[in-house]
């Protein structure tokens, strides 16, 4: 056999080019390769941590009208698109909405035949299951069954191959520059997907867009969104969607490690205590609505005080009140000795908590509704939920901004093409997942829909490369 | 002297569990998770009982976001293992025995050695060369290598403090972990507990199978401990079968080839091989992420004294016309007396306490 003599630094040939590791990036080189096409897919991470934020999540929303595999009753497509349109306040293409929507639903048979296997809505999650498919093992376990399947169908997959340079002429691709465990590598296909997620992990970035403020924020995901290929797009003046400054952040323990934390760093008990900034002073409603419904604005609100942090304050009362941490709280006999151990002024924190106390009504207690037991004549009132914080022991967390996703991406079309400025949509270029999300998400958070675009982008992503190599 | 938390293996697995329980993305994988869930507090004992409760499927390892090389290092079914192994020697009767399951291998190995030498000596005792080494058939020919009294009673005797062993170490761990008298009375949960272990519910029963290599998942594993276990129950039947035979029909061994002990035990002993040996063999290939190579000495000698036993079975009953079924027989019976003697102190005492494990869990859930 004919075989030939590689040297390092070689040029790559492939019909697909996939960049990134994620679930987009996987849906598209597993839908090239079904359409025949040799696909090169190249995921910035290791083998070990592969997977992009993927590996994160749990779930996939999806529509359905009746039963479907693991998910109940029906979720029409009208019902979907008013949740989306009620989180996004209109911020939405109403067009690639409808069609991820509607094509969320063949969606879940195509994962299932992928390998991806579902199981029903985790505990504490019920408000989700008629809604959301729930992944077996999470999402690290989509990601390794999409990588076993790729690997069957003949993708190659490099891993530690982080994509730097994108050669595009007229809104066309020629080639990309990939350093494979350092080397550089150029990379000529005939068609490429981008799937390379956002720029969360970028500190830079994130500091140009939020000032200084920005080194204390805590990345839940991976640590390989550097948004390079943002860049990349921006330099061939592709159509750029959102803003550097918005990202989806949410209040997360503060001793969580700098990225990948991931979900069991949430804390749930912000609206069953109060928060104080360093300074031992409330700043917000702690009670304002339903845990589920507000933590994404905690984020930024956490982000908005000094040196970014806050403290939650409880006491022995709540403490079973919310899912169990992974970092145990600091604990304490008294208000004074907590403060002293979460570093802040006792007596402040004393003052706090005693007006907080002596503001409360005698409405009762109940978590499970708006229960409007609440304070009155605070600067900051807490609406629902105020129970007095004085039986020991007292409990503390503190409080980061934790940074799940950004929104800035590029503009695509129904067939995932990358718009240019100039040129309009591109033949050879398609996008999916988180860098194009935005499309659809144009701000806020629901539940599951990023792994519904990412799978329905990544689907078509694939197929439209696919279409014309052969 | 003090330990230090951070290096105690139970402290270690409550960390693991505690991750789990703030995350929840398994809960669909096996008992395990539902039982961490319905808990906020985890003792030693309930540790103990979550670790007997884990299959080592090894599905929540490769799902897992939190293994290796992130700073958590979550490893479920390897916390799990070594705690599993630590109630092992914990409970085990009687207690002074309890470090044999440290150096497991080594100790089965030694053990089985005097066994098969104490058999040897027996055959050399009472058998004169002339029968050891010439073609003996008909009734009562095995019993002219090792008299009949001298087998039933060491096997006997062997058997009895199987038991007695086996049920005080049970019992240590089922009082341990909170069993009541209620949960063995309760008929649904028993069968339950059973159904669970029969099919191997927690490796993949409803044909999906579990991870070993990799994080592809196969069938494998499930299907040669069914073999296995099977083949084991196959032959214990066939003993007692032949027990039945001699003490209430008179008929004495050995039996013709189409008689029910000897299809029993052959169907048994051919599972059994194929069983352990493709046990082994996945053993072998095992993720070296959540495998815990300390436990293989215990895995191996166990898989190895089945395999044996069976082997030996077979081919004795293969040549037991010929000359050489004196020195067969004795080997045979030499495996099979250091596999029973070993018995309340090998991995097989893992099918009493998962099933105990279960039996809580159903009565539980």
């Amino acid at each position: 056999m004919d075989r030939k003599d590689y040297k390092t630094g070689d040029a790559l040939f492939s019909d697909v080019l996939v960049i990134g590791g994620g679930n987009a990036a996987l849906c598209a080189a597993i839908s090239a390769a079904d359409a025949g096409c040799n696909v090169l897919m190249v995921e910035h991470a290791p083998k070990s941590l592969r997977g992009g934020n993927s590996q994160h999540t749990r779930n996939f929303r999806c529509m359905h009208e009746g039963p479907k595999g693991i998910l109940a009753g029906d979720y029409t497509e009208e019902e979907y698109f008013e949740d989306l349109m009620r989180v996004t306040a209109g911020k939405t293409d109403p067009e690639l909405a409808r069609m991820t929507i509607r094509r969320s639903y063949d969606a879940y048979d195509w994962m299932t035949a992928n390998g991806v296997r579902f199981q029903p809505s985790l505990g504490g999650t019920l408000s989700l299951s008629r809604t959301n498919a729930f992944f077996l093992g999470g999402g690290k376990a989509l990601v390794n069954a999409y990588y076993n399947t790729a690997e069957r169908k003949g993708v190659r997959i490099v891993y530690d191959a982080q994509a730097i340079e994108l050669d595009i002429e007229a809104g066309e691709f020629k080639s990309a520059v990939v350093l494979c465990k350092g080397i550089r590598h150029e990379v000529h296909a005939k068609r490429l997907v981008v799937a390379s997620g956002g720029f969360e992990s970028n500190l830079e970035w994130l500091e140009e867009a939020w000032g200084p403020s920005a080194r204390n924020f805590l990345i839940r995901g991976t640590q390989f969104n550097q948004g390079l290929m943002i860049k990349e797009f921006m330099r061939h003046r592709a159509s750029i969607i959102g803003e550097p400054d918005q990202c989806h952040a949410v209040a997360i323990d503060g001793r969580a490690p700098k990225y990948d934390g991931g979900i069991v760093t949430r804390l749930d008990c912000v609206s069953f205590g109060i928060v104080v900034d360093k300074y031992c002073r409330r700043f917000y409603d702690e009670g304002e609505d339903f845990w589920p419904k507000r933590y994404a604005i905690w984020g930024r609100l956490i982000a908005q005080q000094p040196d970014q942090v806050g403290y939650v304050i409880i006491d022995s009362k709540a403490i079973n009140d919310f899912m169990p941490s992974v970092f145990p709280p600091l604990e304490a006999d008294s208000v004074e000795e907590l403060a002293t151990k979460l570093k802040l002024d006792p007596s402040a924190l004393k003052q706090t908590i005693t007006t907080f106390n002596a503001a409360i009504g005698d409405t009762p207690f109940d978590k499970d509704v708006l229960d409007g037991c609440g304070t009155t004549g605070l600067d900051v009132d807490k609406t629902n939920w105020a129970r007095r914080i004085d039986t020991p022991p007292y409990y503390g967390y503190t409080l980061a901004p934790g940074i799940t996703f950004t929104y800035m991406g590029v503009k695509v079309t129904d067939k995932a093409q990358v718009i240019f400025e100039e040129t309009g949509p591109s033949n050879t270029i398609f996008a999916a997942g988180e860098i194009m999300a935005g499309n659809i998400l144009g701000q806020g958070y629901l539940a599951g829909f990023g792994m519904a675009i990412g799978t329905v982008f990544g689907i078509t992503a694939g197929q439209e490369a696919a279409n014309g190599i052969h | 002297m003090e330990s230090i938390s951070i290096l105690d293996v139970t402290q270690d697995a409550r960390r693991n569990i505690e991750i789990c329980n703030s995350c929840r993305y398994c809960e669909g994988f096996c008992a395990v998770f539902p039982a961490i869930e319905s808990r906020r507090s985890f003792d030693r004992e309930t540790i103990q009982y979550l670790s007997n409760l884990c299959h080592n499927c090894t599905g929540c390892y490769h799902a897992c976001q939190y293994t290796t090389p992130h700073v958590f290092d979550m490893n479920v079914p390897q916390a799990l293992t070594k705690v599993r192994q630590e109630s092992y020697e914990e409970y085990v009767w009687p207690k002074a025995l309890g470090k044999v399951f440290r150096k497991n291998g080594t100790v089965i190995s030694m053990i089985t050695a005097l066994a098969f030498s104490l058999v040897m000596l027996c055959g050399l005792l009472y058998a004169d060369a002339g029968s050891l080494f010439s073609v003996q058939q008909g009734p009562g020919a095995f019993y002219r290598i090792i008299p009949h009294g001298i087998m039933a009673g060491i096997a006997g005797i062997i058997f009895l403090f199987d038991i007695l062993a086996i049920g005080l170490g049970v019992r240590n761990f089922w009082r341990a972990i909170g069993g009541r008298v209620s949960y063995l009375t309760n008929r649904d949960a028993m069968r339950s507990a059973l159904h669970d272990a029969m099919t191997l519910k927690h490796l993949g029963s409803d044909g999906s199978g579990c991870n070993d290599e990799d994080s592809t998942f196969s069938n494998r594993r499930r299907r040669y401990h069914h073999l296995m276990m099977y083949g084991f129950l196959l032959c214990f039947a066939a003993t007692s079968v032949a027990t039945i035979y001699d003490y209430v029909f008179g008929w004495v061994a050995p039996y013709a080839l189409t008689s029910l002990p000897v299809i029993l035990g052959t169907a048994g002993g051919v599972g059994i091989i194929i069983g352990t040996a493709g046990l082994s063999w996945v053993k072998l290939r095992m993720h070296d992420g959540p495998s815990w190579k300390a436990v293989l000495g215990m895995d191996y000698a166990f898989l190895s004294l089945l395999f044996w036993v069976s082997l030996t079975g077979l081919v004795l009953l293969g040549l037991r016309d010929t000359s050489a079924m004196g020195v067969l027989l004795i080997v045979h019976l030499g495996v099979v007396a250091a596999l029973f003697a070993v018995l309340p102190f090998s991995k097989f005492i893992h099918i009493f306490f998962r099933l105990g494990a279960l039996l809580k869990y159903h009565n539980e859930k």
